[in-house]
């Protein structure tokens, strides 16, 4: 079948804007090179590096196992790109077709695939936030800085917030013998992500692997010396702690802000797409020629009642640049939809965490195979009677088998026989996840209704 | 429905030499009951499945015993292999042997063990000096994969020949019986003679390695106390490292003939390997998916109804898995009788999947990497003598008994 000329015009010899130069943006960039496209490609990122990796940043580059430099995503293929790093996209003109940059050039784009990610929640107090040891775990420089100052043996780490980055880096700091305490506003640390069933097996573990857990409490201030180093912490529950570092891992912001006024419908909830990765307008209106990948995109899943998902997961950031980088170039019947079914891992306290689907969608949950009590079992999610997520510690091989029966809408409590299966896993209980209005933190899903410009968010407390 | 069976067909030694047109005919049928009572599964996605499905066991005391097929290569005196059980069991056992094994605890295990292979190889091949050609299996393939097994666990360099012998009787158990009742019960009595001598000699090497530690596995297991879980037993130990030793061995062998039997038969890609080594990456894992040394998963179980490709294989069903024929479904691999020693997206059956994933990989694939890339570089002008060579009895591990190879020269 021919493609029509414009479109066969655009694979020869079109302009590809990619904006953000990270994952999603590397593995569009290769896909785009794999299906034919010859023309100017020019990747736009705000860090100065070239792509590189961000889950070993809260793992083996805090323990000091692998430099932060040896990080660099590996390359399938030679993308001849043109490369605009260390220069952050400020504008969008959709009309006419145009992207401004920090130092005031501008790139004008025949197709744009915005991939700008998200960066950590700041500590809200701007003052407290800068005192020194006082951090935040995204970026490159984020894991030199940090890993830097746990290497000088600091007396105390605290760590706000336990989410999965949270706990990854109170994990370190145990396997560096360093005190850690965690603070945690919810009542257990990931409950947000995983609920409070397994919510207690991720405290316990804390516990077993001796850091200071503090939950259902607040880190109301931090205080510095004369010097302006950080060294104390005070909490809701009136007491105070002396902490020479400060690591705040209270989940992350999109990179939407430099889309005010373009037209896009960008929020603080993401960017709107369709299931082909383009970027809907205010409207409620695909845009033609500008697509949406990674961190920063919301898209309906049909799995979940096509409502529409944002996804912090690395497996996602690539599975979605491939779709979009393929539907960029192709004409409407060769399109694909990104089906994706949510995919997370997390490494703590010598435990290999794995996820599938959208456990923060379900009102029960059964551990189906294993034990809660060995800290190694599979837990399967309901959501009315249907599989809708499965967890697993330290049994991550099983969890093909749950992704198909959630692709399937297999039934819950899941009725069969299997290996492993034992009496405590015979009951479903009630998940425990807290209201979804509070802001949870770490590798995140948020389910966020159906209308495609919908950019209101309400936290909790506001 | 087939009017001969399709399992009698495979596992029929005339048919050894190629058995894939048979796999492709069972394709026309993912799901089939044989009329030798088991499901035989052969079809890509459909073996993916089941290999992660937590409805099917891998522990032969579910099955009915009109319903077992094999002779269990695990000794009946002894509790089971860990390849033979389910969860919890399996895992703790696993655990305890990764522990003195793999990441994270011993990560340099496999990775230190690159130097000797090497030399091995070199040793093995200056002996090709002199002559104008050798049998791969009795001159290299044997030879070779028992004595790093032996480096591997810890067992004196002046045991391994009647460590070979051991491990070649013991592994004629995974087959299918053959013969007159008379042949099958003198056959297992070899076997379970065998066995016992085996377990005898591991005792005393364990013994003498919990009062004199090395830096080998036998050492790690006998002085391992276990993480949060009781190490391991004594009979747990033997019938655990008996299976490493069978396994580690008979793959092994297969892997390096079938190996240099395909090369032999693809000469643009012995051309290619010998001008660019990098190759030898995925040439190996091609060589896992185009001529698996394990062919059939024989035996899981069914503890639960399970419906697949639009059948419903009942609880309690012996299930044998086919994965040499899943390397091969079409559906999955672009051209798939083609040998392609670049091929792209090549996730292969070679090592299984699932919970009882090739424990031995990292140590298979250093093998055939170093033994096949310094065969190919050596030898001037190899060609085969015979073709097809003689096949072994056993359809489970498939390979040649014998592999002629003519050449020219040895390079040094």
């Amino acid at each position: 079948m021919a493609l029509d000329g414009s479109l066969e015009r655009l694979r020869r010899e079109g302009h590809i804007v990619v904006v953000g130069a990270s994952l999603a943006g590397l593995r569009a960039a290769e896909t785009l090179r794999e299906e034919g496209f010859t023309g100017t490609l020019t990747l736009i990122g705000d860090e100065p590096y070239e792509p590189y990796d961000r889950p070993p940043l809260s793992k083996q580059v805090l323990l000091g196992r692998v430099p932060v430099d040896h990080t660099a995503l590996p390359r399938r293929l030679a993308i001849d790109a043109r490369w605009r790093l260390g220069v952050a996209a400020t504008g969008l003109d959709m009309a006419a077709k145009r992207v401004a940059l920090a130092d005031g050039t501008s790139v004008e784009y025949d197709r744009l695939l915005i991939a700008t990610g998200v960066r950590s929640r700041p500590w809200p107090n701007e003052l407290e936030a800068g005192l020194d040891g006082v951090f935040t775990l995204r970026t490159r420089d984020d894991a030199a800085r940090l890993v830097h100052r746990l290497r000088a043996g600091p007396r105390r780490v605290l760590v706000i917030g336990a989410g999965f980055t949270g706990s990854e880096i109170a994990s370190v700091c145990r396997e560096r013998e360093l005190p850690v305490t965690v603070a945690e506003r919810g009542p257990a640390p990931l409950v947000g992500a995983l609920g409070g069933v397994i919510g207690e097996v991720a405290a316990e573990l804390q516990h077993e692997h001796g850091v200071d857990l503090r939950c259902g409490v607040m880190v109301t201030g931090l205080e510095g010396d004369g010097a302006g180093r950080l060294r104390r912490a005070h909490f809701s529950d009136g007491d105070a702690l002396e902490a020479e570092v400060a690591v705040v891992a209270l989940g992350a912001t999109r990179n939407t802000e430099w889309l005010a006024g373009s037209g896009l419908a960008a929020g603080p909830r993401g960017i709107a797409c369709d299931a082909g990765c383009r970027a809907f307008d205010i409207r409620g209106i695909v845009a033609d020629d500008v697509f949406v990948a990674g961190d920063v995109a919301r898209s309906p899943h049909p799995l979940f009642g096509y409502q529409f998902l944002s996804l912090e997961h690395w497996g996602n950031a690539v599975a979605q640049a491939e779709v979009a980088a393929h539907n960029m170039i192709s004409p409407g019947e060769r399109r694909r939809p990104h089906l994706w079914t949510p995919y997370f891992w997390s490494a703590q306290f010598g435990v290999n965490i794995k996820s599938v689907g959208v456990p923060n969608m379900a009102d029960q949950v059964i551990v189906s195979q294993g034990s809660l009590g060995e800290h190694r079992f599979t837990a399967a999610y309901g959501y009315q009677g249907r599989v809708i997520a499965a967890v697993t510690f330290d049994q991550a091989k099983w969890l093909e088998f749950y992704q198909r029966q959630i692709e399937q809408a297999a039934p819950f409590p899941p009725p069969f026989t299997a290996v492993d299966r034992r009496p405590e896993g015979m009951r479903p209980v009630p998940a425990g996840f807290p209201d979804p209005s509070v802001p949870t933190h770490g590798p995140e899903v948020t389910v966020s209704g159906h209308s495609p410009t919908d950019q209101r968010v309400t936290f909790t407390p506001a | 429905m087939t009017s001969v069976s399709l399992l009698g067909q495979i596992l029929d030694h005339a048919n050894r030499a190629d058995p894939y047109p048979l796999y492709a005919e069972l394709r026309r049928t993912p799901v089939v009951r044989d009329e030798f009572g088991p499901y035989l599964v052969s079809t890509y996605w459909e073996i993916h499945s089941l290999l992660h499905d937590p409805r099917v066991s891998s522990d032969v005391r579910h099955l009915a015993p009109e319903a077992r097929t094999t002779v269990s290569t695990d000794d009946p005196d002894l509790p089971p292999s860990f390849i033979r059980l389910d969860p919890p069991d399996h895992d703790r056992l696993r655990r305890l042997i990764m522990r003195t094994y793999g990441p994270p605890h011993t990560p340099r295990r496999v990775y230190d063990l690159r130097g000797e292979i090497s030399s091995i190889v070199s040793d093995l091949i200056d002996r090709f000096q002199g002559r104008d050609r050798i049998d791969l299996v009795e001159d290299f393939s044997y030879p070779f994969p028992v004595t790093v097994i032996c480096r591997l666990l810890g067992v004196p360099h002046e045991d391994e020949q009647r460590f070979h012998g051991w491990a070649d009787t013991v592994a004629t158990a995974i087959e299918p019986p053959v013969g007159t009742p008379e042949e099958r019960q003198a056959h297992r009595e070899a076997v379970r003679e065998a066995r016992h001598q085996l377990a005898a000699y591991l005792s005393g090497l364990i013994d003498q390695r919990r009062r004199a530690p090395r830096d080998d596995m036998i050492s790690g297991l006998a002085t391992d106390r276990g993480a949060d879980e009781s190490p391991m037993s004594l009979p747990e130990m033997l019938s655990n490292l008996t299976l490493l030793l069978i396994a580690g061995h008979e793959t092994t062998v297969n892997i390096i003939s079938n190996g240099m039997l395909t090369l032999l038969r693809h000469l643009d890609a012995l051309e290619r390997l010998r001008a660019d080594p990098d190759l030898i990456f995925p040439l190996v894992e091609e060589l896992l998916r185009f001529e698996p040394p394990v062919q059939l998963l024989p035996e899981r179980t069914t503890l639960d109804d399970i419906e697949i490709a639009g059948t419903t294989i009942p609880k309690g069903a012996s299930l044998w898995l086919v994965p040499a024929s899943g390397n091969r479904d079409p559906q999955r691999f672009p051209e798939p009788d083609r040998f392609r020693p670049d091929r792209p997206d090549n996730q292969h059956f070679g090592f299984g999947s699932g919970i009882h994933n090739c424990i031995g990989a990292p140590l298979a694939r250093l093998e055939a990497q170093a033994a096949l890339t310094e065969l190919v570089r050596r030898l001037d002008n190899p060609r085969l003598v015979e073709d097809p060579p003689p096949y072994r009895r056993n359809a489970v591990l498939r390979g040649p008994r014998h592999l002629a190879i003519a050449y020219d020269g040895l390079k040094r």
